[in-house]
């Protein structure tokens, strides 16, 4: 068991099987986490909302930092027009963010690990990017893959490498985040094996190597947690300011 | 939407590894399909009601307090640059009045040394004319003195005089040829003292 790395991303039943339709909706560790780092979440802001003092606790001013934070992330990618996502935003970055930190800690199951987790937020935030920059739009926002200043000659070429970037939006959004974190984490495995299995002679260097990759895994949460908010961000200013 | 997907990923699968049965057993756990419709109902769950909860309870209340801090301090700010700037002004009556006080205070005390000075010389005078009267009174009395006193002499001398003839010699005299003969001594006397 602990020398397989991949051993960890494993994901099963918690609880009975539950089944609506022949599909099956179980109760798994992975939704395990995406409760715990839900309730935490809210646990953690909504003591920091309770209170409101004018010099804010530790509880406070960390909800009060967040909240800046990513309200500045917005204002400086998408403007104005984009504080009606703010709330989204916010989610997304503070759900990633508390899954993938969650992940660091023992015995935990990191949901970010999994591609279709991922791959469903990005593929939400596509979805709902495009139709946002239709409805604003309308057929208008296809000017999205048409570049000014481009050769005529070249333009066929362009609007087609456009609309393939376009289109692998969600697949690089969802696949950098799940790939980091898998990375990142069969690697911890790994030297964490290596540790045990050269024992109490060369265990030493592994094991200093996992200390410096816990820190490096915690940067790399934040890290993907921020990247994965702030491409939702430029991708929401591509929907709302159309200027190509 | 969702079946789409898992067709999608299958042929994304398919790309990275070529069996994917095996996948599921030795390979990739996250490429096993059998919980991925648990996977999105739980994320769709879970972050769904985190986004409702966040949005409707919880980010409300940051933002207001933010608000409020912000114009709490905006209104303290105001209210302290409103208090600088009475202080100020209150810096500058008390300087007014210090500085009035301090004239006041130097008019006073130039009006007082003019009275004292005006006090001194009104009696300076009065005392100086007071002693002139006295001097002169003097001098009148003096000058009198001066002229009464050669007659007074005369007399005590010519008195003395026939005194002492007439105790020496035992004979009176006559009054007057004994005055002529003082007041004629007494003249060259004075001629004598005006000579000198």
């Amino acid at each position: 068991m602990a020398t397989n790395p991949m051993h960890q991303f494993n994901v099963y039943r918690i609880g009975p099987e539950i089944k609506i339709d022949q599909i099956d909706i179980s109760f798994t560790n992975a939704s395990l986490f995406m409760v715990i780092s839900s309730l935490v979440i809210l646990i953690v802001f909504n003591l920091g909302s309770l209170k409101k003092r004018i010099v804010p606790g530790k509880m406070q001013l960390l909800a009060e930092l967040s909240y800046s934070f990513i309200s500045k992330m917005i204002s400086d990618t998408a403007g104005s027009k984009g504080k009606p996502y703010f709330s989204f935003i916010f989610s997304l970055f503070m759900f990633v963010l508390f899954c993938n930190m969650l992940g660091m800690l023992p015995y935990a199951f990191t949901v970010t690990s999994h591609i279709i987790v991922t791959f469903v937020l990005a593929a939400f935030i596509f979805i709902g990017v495009t139709v946002i920059g239709f409805i604003k739009h309308g057929l208008g926002y296809l000017k999205l893959f048409v570049p000014s200043g481009v050769p005529i000659v070249l333009l066929p070429l362009i609007v087609i490498i456009e609309i393939i970037s376009y289109l692998s939006r969600p697949i690089s959004l969802s696949v950098r985040l799940f790939a980091n974190m898998m990375a990142g984490h069969t690697m911890m495995k790994v030297f964490g094996g290596f540790v045990i299995s050269l024992g109490l002679v060369g265990g030493w260097l592994p094991l200093s190597f996992s200390v410096a990759l816990t820190g490096l895994e915690i940067l790399v949460a934040f890290l993907q947690a921020y990247v994965f908010a702030i491409l939702t961000c430029i991708y929401l200013n591509d929907a709302l300011n159309l200027h190509h | 939407m969702h079946k789409r997907l898992v067709l999608y990923l299958f042929i994304l699968s398919l790309a990275f590894f070529t069996n994917v049965n095996g996948a599921e057993s030795e390979g990739m756990p996250q490429l096993n399909p059998e919980f991925w419709v648990s996977q999105i109902f739980w994320l769709i769950l879970t972050f769904g009601s985190l986004f409702i909860i966040l949005s409707k309870f919880v980010l409300p209340k940051i933002s207001n307090n933010l608000e409020m801090r912000k114009s709490q301090i905006l209104e303290n700010i105001e209210t302290a640059e409103k208090q600088k700037i009475e202080s100020e002004n209150k810096i500058k009556e008390y300087e007014t009045l210090i500085n009035n006080s301090k004239n006041e205070a130097r008019n006073y005390f130039n009006e007082a040394r003019k009275k004292i000075i005006q006090d001194i010389d009104q009696k300076r005078e009065k005392i100086e004319k007071d002693i002139n009267q006295e001097i002169q009174n003097a001098e009148k009395e003096i000058i009198e003195l001066k002229k009464s006193s050669p007659e007074k002499i005369n007399k005590i001398a010519t008195e003395t005089s026939i005194h002492l003839i007439k105790q020496l010699i035992g004979e009176e005299i006559n009054n007057s040829s004994i005055s002529a003969i003082v007041e004629d001594l007494s003249r060259k006397n004075k001629e004598k003292n005006y000579d000198n």
